[in-house]
């Protein structure tokens, strides 16, 4: 652990598309936290778009190289042997392309044709390690010396952890998960359970943690994604959650939207609060709510977190 | 969760007769129901072929029909007639008219991967579902899913500058697909949305609409994708017999 904990003092920063816009209280919750850690983070020169699910659905290669063009900034120029993704859905394709590249002739092929064409350097499998924003903290800082640097404790604050789809699934992208004690399990993922934990929070035990919130259709089937949402909060209500953390820009945008649009269509009324996991411990690391963009999220948390005196 | 069998024997299949004598005796009415001989005269002996040409269907040979897919599927939580395991049967039998029943729903698949994590083959069923979703749209079985549409809008301006704006995807995909940019509900979140937020970030969204944001230099990277990207389009409607739809990718204006 200890070789983690020095390498992640300093990575590359990789935002990503929807952290510059619906996710950017994402974005700034995440630069005040390692900021309070002190953790050094650079971002990726020039970056582009990681390809998502959408231009994965027209062509797979073409995401794996919009992803490999990110990895080669980083490790080629930047010189990086990190690049830290807090959005699930650019952490997912950093590490499939990682995958693609290392496993399949073809994926090869095309970034290189790509590459070249596009004037920069190939992206080589295994040059660059992707982590999301969770093992960043969990590595870099751990629950102890986190809950040593704690200033404003979550006390008694009902957190549901809301890992998502893209965190965990498939297993074979991941390969640095479900290897035993301390590494990250796809079936069961308990990082955020653990740093939220160590803030103080009382996490309620909430079983849809992994369940997707239809974000692949969030506008395209709206009423499947509004369903999919419904389960997960209603879940999470019944669990006594006042809050769920969330830990990508999509499933807290979809979380956000889907609430608001089951009240409005369906009636279905719901008091818990969507915010991100970056914001809670920015929070209990003593910043302000605005500091960790509160007043950006739509899903009103401060009145949650005041009715603890939190915030 | 149980795997939800489709029942071959349908409505349209059953024959019920109002009045009818066989040898003198009466066999009018329900009791007397006959289902109908089921033939099938057109199999499509290339169908898994041609869907294993599409991006994503490239291991659905794999399958053995365990049903892990359809048991752990979300969407089949909400819908049991949305089934994975099922349609990759058929195709695999090449029973394209039974498939073209379910065309409309096919394209639901919300991606969440669930299948792909408990397939014990690597069939990558998530993959395979979107490859039946294109293959129905090139065969002109079915107009452009939403979904399409989505991707699409999404593909072609990442294309274009390197990057999407969310609002810029949104309002481009409520465009394509003919529906009013106010919804109810987003006019609900964003009023909900101003409620806190600073003036100079809302005008920095603002901009952010009309000043597209792009990656610099992305010019060489734009012309040597979208090559690919035809290349890939006439490959794809060549492998799928009888395609008479656009493919999917239409270069970005």
């Amino acid at each position: 652990m200890s070789t983690k904990k020095d390498a992640y003092k300093k990575v590359a920063y990789y935002p990503g598309c929807a952290l510059e816009g619906t996710g950017h209280a994402y974005n700034k919750s995440t630069k005040a936290l390692g900021k309070a850690l002190g953790l050094e983070l650079e971002e990726v020169d020039n970056w582009n778009c990681c390809g998502a699910m959408e231009v994965k659905n027209i062509d797979p290669k073409i995401q794996t190289y919009l992803s490999s063009r990110v990895m080669s900034i980083a490790a080629n120029e930047m010189k990086h042997d990190t690049v830290m993704a807090p959005c699930n859905g650019c952490y997912h394709n950093l590490k499939k392309a990682e995958y693609d590249l290392a496993n399949d002739e073809k994926s090869r092929e095309v970034v290189e044709r790509l590459s070249s064409k596009a004037g920069h350097e190939t992206y080589q499998a295994g040059q660059i390690e992707t982590i999301h924003a969770l093992d960043w903290i969990k590595d870099a800082i751990g629950e102890e010396e986190l809950n040593k640097r704690i200033k404003n404790s979550l006390k008694g604050l009902k957190v549901a952890n809301y890992y998502g789809c893209m965190y965990t699934r498939p297993r074979h992208i991941f390969p640095e998960k479900d290897q035993g004690e301390g590494s990250e399990s796809t079936s069961k993922p308990h990082f955020m359970d653990d740093l939220l934990e160590a803030a103080g929070a009382d996490n309620v035990d909430f079983a849809l943690k992994t369940a997707c919130c239809g974000g692949a259709h969030t506008l395209s089937d709206a009423d499947t994604s509004t369903k999919l949402v419904t389960n997960i909060i209603q879940a999470a209500e019944e669990a006594g959650a006042e809050v769920i953390a969330t830990e990508c820009p999509t499933c807290h945008s979809g979380l956000e939207m889907h609430q608001i649009r089951a009240e409005k269509k369906f009636g279905i009324k719901s008091n818990v609060k969507i915010i991100y996991f970056t914001q809670l411990l920015g929070i209990a690391l003593g910043l302000s709510p605005n500091k960790v963009g509160l007043n950006q999220n739509v899903s009103d948390g401060k009145a949650a977190l005041r009715a603890r005196q939190i915030a | 969760m149980p795997i939800h069998e489709k029942n071959l024997i349908r409505p349209e299949n059953l024959s019920t007769h109002e009045n009818l004598v066989i040898d003198g005796v009466d066999v009018s009415g329900d009791w007397s129901t006959f289902i109908k001989t089921r033939v099938v005269p057109d199999y499509n002996e290339e169908m898994q072929e041609e869907i294993a040409a599409l991006p994503g269907g490239e291991n659905i040979h794999r399958c053995w029909q365990c049903g892990s897919c359809t048991n752990s599927c979300t969407v089949n939580g909400l819908n049991p007639d949305f089934n994975p395991r099922h349609w990759i049967y058929l195709i695999r039998m090449g029973y394209e008219s039974e498939l073209v029943r379910d065309k409309d729903i096919i394209w639901q698949c919300v991606s969440c991967n669930k299948c792909t994590y408990a397939c014990p083959r690597d069939v990558v069923p998530e993959g395979v579902m979107k490859a039946t979703a294109h293959w129905l749209e090139l065969k002109g079985y079915t107009e452009r899913s939403p979904s399409s549409e989505f991707d699409e809008e999404f593909s072609s301006q990442v294309f274009k500058t390197g990057k999407i704006e969310d609002g810029r995807v949104m309002m481009g995909f409520f465009k394509r697909t003919g529906q009013p940019l106010m919804q109810d509900w987003l006019v609900d979140m964003v009023k909900k949305m101003l409620r806190g937020l600073p003036v100079s970030w809302l005008m920095k969204m603002g901009m952010a609409t009309v000043i597209h944001p792009r990656t610099k230099n992305w010019g060489p990277a734009r012309d040597a994708i979208e090559e690919y990207a035809r290349e890939q389009e006439e490959k794809h409607a060549a492998a799928v017999k009888g395609a008479h739809r656009d493919a999917m990718f239409h270069a970005a204006d």
